[in-house]
């Protein structure tokens, strides 16, 4: 068991995980997490995933790991990352049920997934968590380490190994299917104040 | 009519490359304040502790040392070229990108920009090209207003050629619905530009120059100033809240621009800006 709980209710892990850690996992937890992530983004993630169509492969063992969407800005001498905060998790919805096929138990972003991926969340036992999104500079103080392992022709979309201590995070969708967003906000929204045609959605739809 | 001033191109280089470098460290004041003010306001606890953060955040990046989003975003440049001026030595939109190219370099700035989106996708490295929008005005001088824009809030901007009858219960609507749908994607709280009136392509450029204003400087117009105004309780009824947690601060200000447009159109455009507002302007 390597979920640690904190006297002020935080939690503590280290990847990789086990289903075990999952589970006791929840929406609205904030953790911190240690441990080495794998940093992927769009351009990355279509690469792994065409990597597998190929019968590549992965550049990791994904079992049990985290992947981190981030791309970090280039470190200063000295430094060992720039800003490191996460991009918006749901533009890797098309990717990531594939990714957790093969036993990847954690994705860290920022924002919701798609009902497809929290799905697939309950489907395989892993946990979605958002970083602080726009807190790069804050972020980068938490990396110890890290390392291209593939693709380093997609520059700050590389796949890198990161080694993070305690980087704080909220669980957003958790194994059994909650989404954190959609009961945070709730209690706070004013249906009261707001104009009936948006409540009622009459108007088109924006897309 | 005045003289001809003649103005060499690495002169705007040189403001350009040191714009994209200080607004990637330092937020503008406008920001910081605003951003304190949302702090004071807000009523959920949890989102009081992530504005708190965002202010260790600005404090950190002002170091120097780390950028305040590693999404150090696209480079727009609005530049008001003075039709007295003369640049000389360089083609001006070479001058702006070697002033990008530099600054991202030298600065320690992300990348972001991918040179042709729908095959290569290659990095271009440098975060060249700028996106650069040039305006001839009257006088001998050159205003360049450069903004790091980030891409998660730019996903989350919204256009539609709304029907005059839509009016002004339409435009409302539609700026409220892009503001919810934008949720955390979009790193609240942040500025909400609207455009509206023009044609298709003005209303989004009105929407962008609307971001750009100070944080919460209201319209001119009292009656857009009102509906800002308005705008801004609607999106705060939302209960967004900071990072999309819940809270009643979920946009910092609403700023409408509005301009002429056909008997047929009611265009209105949405650009969202995150809390990671990186803008500054250099007059030469």
């Amino acid at each position: 068991m390597t979920v640690e709980v904190l006297e002020d209710g935080r939690k503590r892990i280290a990847a990789p995980l086990s289903e075990e850690d999952v589970r006791a996992l929840h929406a609205g937890d904030v953790v911190l997490v240690s441990g080495p992530v794998y940093a992927a983004r769009d351009a990355a993630h279509k690469k792994l995933v065409e990597l597998l169509d190929a019968g590549g492969e992965f550049p990791f063992d994904p079992m049990g790991q985290i992947v981190y969407y981030v791309g970090p800005t280039p470190e200063r001498p000295g430094h060992v990352i720039g800003s490191a905060g996460p991009t918006t998790a749901s533009r890797m919805d098309r990717y990531t049920p594939r990714l957790l096929e093969l036993g990847l138990k954690g994705v860290i972003g920022k924002g919701g997934r798609g009902p497809a991926v929290r799905e697939s969340l309950k489907a395989h036992t892993a946990v979605a968590m958002s970083a602080l999104g726009g807190g790069g500079a804050l972020a980068a103080l938490q990396v110890r380490s890290q390392r291209v392992i593939a693709f380093p022709e997609l520059k700050t979309e590389a796949v890198r190994e990161i080694v993070i201590e305690d980087l704080p995070v909220w669980v957003v969708a958790d194994c059994e299917g909650r989404d954190f967003y959609v009961e945070a906000t709730a209690p706070w929204r004013r249906d009261d104040l707001l104009p009936e045609s948006f409540r009622s959605g009459a108007k088109a739809p924006l897309d | 009519m005045g003289a001809v001033r003649e103005l060499d191109a690495s002169a705007i280089t040189e403001a350009v490359r040191d714009l994209c470098i200080r607004i990637n460290y330092e937020v503008p004041e406008d920001m910081v304040a605003a951003v304190k003010r949302a702090r004071e306001a807000e009523e959920s606890p949890v989102a009081r502790q992530i504005l708190d953060l965002l202010v260790k955040n600005q404090e950190l990046a002002a170091e120097g040392e780390y950028p305040y989003c590693q999404d150090t975003g696209y480079t727009v440049v609005f530049l008001d070229l003075g039709q007295d001026v003369h640049v000389v030595g360089a083609d001006l939109s070479d001058a702006v990108d070697e002033g990008v190219r530099q600054g991202y370099q030298e600065g320690y700035l992300r990348g972001s920009v991918v040179g042709e989106p729908l095959f290569e996708r290659t990095n271009t490295g440098d975060n060249t090209p700028a996106f650069l929008h040039v305006r001839v005005v009257p006088g001998d001088q050159v205003r360049i207003q450069v903004d790091a824009k980030g891409g998660g809030s730019e996903n989350k901007s919204r256009h539609a050629m709304l029907k005059p009858s839509d009016g002004l219960e339409g435009v409302k609507d539609f700026v409220l619905r892009a503001v919810a749908e934008a949720g955390p994607d979009s790193c609240p709280p942040g500025i909400v530009g609207v455009g509206v009136g023009g044609n298709f392509e003005w209303s989004a450029i009105l929407a962008k120059r609307a971001l750009l204003r100070k944080v919460g400087q209201p319209n001119a117009d009292t009656r857009i100033a009102e509906l800002e105004a308005e705008l801004f309780e609607l999106c705060n009824a939302l209960g967004i809240g900071p990072q999309s947690l819940g809270g009643t601060q979920t946009v910092l200000a609403v700023h409408v621009e509005t301009m002429a447009t056909h008997i047929a159109s009611l265009p209105v455009a949405v650009n969202i800006e995150c809390h990671a507002h990186r803008t500054g302007t250099k007059v030469l």
